[in-house]
């Protein structure tokens, strides 16, 4: 068998340690099931949805956006 | 077969291997944790929710100036003025409700490709093909040339592809094509943190909103996103990634939709997603059930940038037909 004459950098030692710090640290955080986070996810649409003016409309009056009845300039 | 004689270089080959061992084992036990998590998709979860009921969001102004197409945008927090930037090289401060273009900044490059509003609304950092990314303090008086106070904040290696001020006019982020995202602190220019990780252009930016202000995401060339803690190519699909599940839980797309989306933003609800298109439409997206709630047509020319202004009562795009449109 023939051994590789190139031996690993400290280039590539470092980034292989590198690489396994941070799956490390993916590996520590705490994870919870899809069906909780969609829970969440409803319960703050939900609760948030009737101050969301895009979705409820809100009259031209109160939407500086909105065209409001044309005005003449005199 | 013979031993390598140096006993350091052994002992490099075995830690080099062993590393690779523990990366592989762990990227493993990565799927197979995040699999199990997969216990239901979102869309099912909101089966008993509420349809949203038509829209009716319409343009309600055009932003017209621009002399070439309009690469970013973004609101003031007083909820009415906007800055633009454009490959044709000039920056305008607009103000929403009149149409008045209240600054205009011409800057060295073409292409700026990248525009962010402080949060104080005293300045505009905007940058490009210049490969920096630099301040512009807003002034009260019309007369005075904006270019005499410019201040050069960002230097980047390749172009800039995006920039936010973080909770204050003080620190600024950047994203470049360069593969990197900086942080740097605006008075003095300096780099506070660098941000490798990607492995391509970093396209775009967003911080998480929060009062301490410190996590952001990026996405890039390299069809990743990742999220950095402090001390951004175009996809056909708009993907929800929830962090506390740690992947993704709903995906925005249709067999009809064949250009790639290249901007998004949340309705202040969180419930409306709107997604601007390469195809020249903005999509607006029912982030619970996962399907489309209507399609919105008016631009001539891709859709480069999508912002929700800070009260949630419209949004603005931008795009490469020179112009900029208000929704409401």
């Amino acid at each position: 068998m023939r051994m590789s004459s190139k031996t690993p950098s400290a280039n590539s030692i470092a980034h292989a340690r590198r690489t396994v710090q941070q799956l490390r640290i993916e590996a520590s955080i705490e994870r919870i099931k899809v069906s909780k986070a969609s829970a969440d996810l409803m319960n703050y649409c939900g609760e948030h949805v009737k101050y969301d003016p895009l979705v409820m409309g809100i009259p031209a009056s109160e939407n500086p956006f909105k065209d409001k009845k044309p005005c003449t300039i005199l | 077969a013979a031993a390598q004689s140096r006993p350091s270089a052994l002992q490099s080959g075995e830690s080099l291997a062993t590393l690779k061992n523990e990366s592989d084992s762990l990227k493993k036990k990565l799927e197979e944790e995040r699999a199990k998590l997969h216990d239901v998709e979102l869309n099912q979860v909101a089966e008993k929710v509420e349809l949203v009921s038509a829209l009716s969001i319409r343009t309600r102004r055009v932003l017209k100036g621009h002399g070439n197409k309009v690469l970013c945008m973004d609101w003031c927090k007083d909820k009415r003025r906007l800055v633009s930037s454009s490959q044709d090289g000039k920056v305008i401060v607009w103000d929403g409700y009149t149409l008045n273009k209240e600054h205009a900044v011409t800057m060295p490059c073409t292409w700026v490709m990248a525009c962010a509003y402080a949060p104080s609304g005293c300045a505009v950092a905007c940058g490009g093909l210049d490969n920096k990314c630099s301040v512009y303090p807003l002034s009260l008086d019309k007369n005075e040339n904006l270019a005499a106070k410019k201040k050069s904040v960002a230097m980047h290696t390749n172009y800039l592809s995006g920039c936010s001020f973080t909770n204050s006019d003080m620190q600024l982020l950047t994203s470049s094509g360069d593969g990197t995202c900086a942080l740097w602190d605006v008075e003095s220019g300096q780099l506070l943190q660098s941000f490798h990780g990607h492995t391509a252009d970093v396209l775009s930016l967003n911080l998480a909103p929060s009062e301490t202000g410190n996590t952001f995401v990026s996405g890039g060339c390299d069809k990743k996103a990742n999220v950095w803690d402090m001390l951004p190519c175009a996809s056909v699909s708009c993907r929800l990634y929830d962090l506390r599940a740690d992947r993704e839980v709903a995906v925005y797309q249709k067999d009809s939709i064949i250009f790639g989306a290249s901007s998004v933003d949340f309705s202040l609800s969180g419930r409306l997603l709107f997604a601007g298109y390469n195809d020249y439409t903005i999509n607006v997206w029912d982030v619970l059930k996962g399907n489309r709630i209507s399609v919105l047509f008016g631009h001539e020319n891709r859709v480069s940038c999508v912002k929700v202004s800070p009260d949630g009562t419209s949004f603005a795009s931008a795009s490469w037909d020179t112009s900029l449109r208000i929704w409401a």
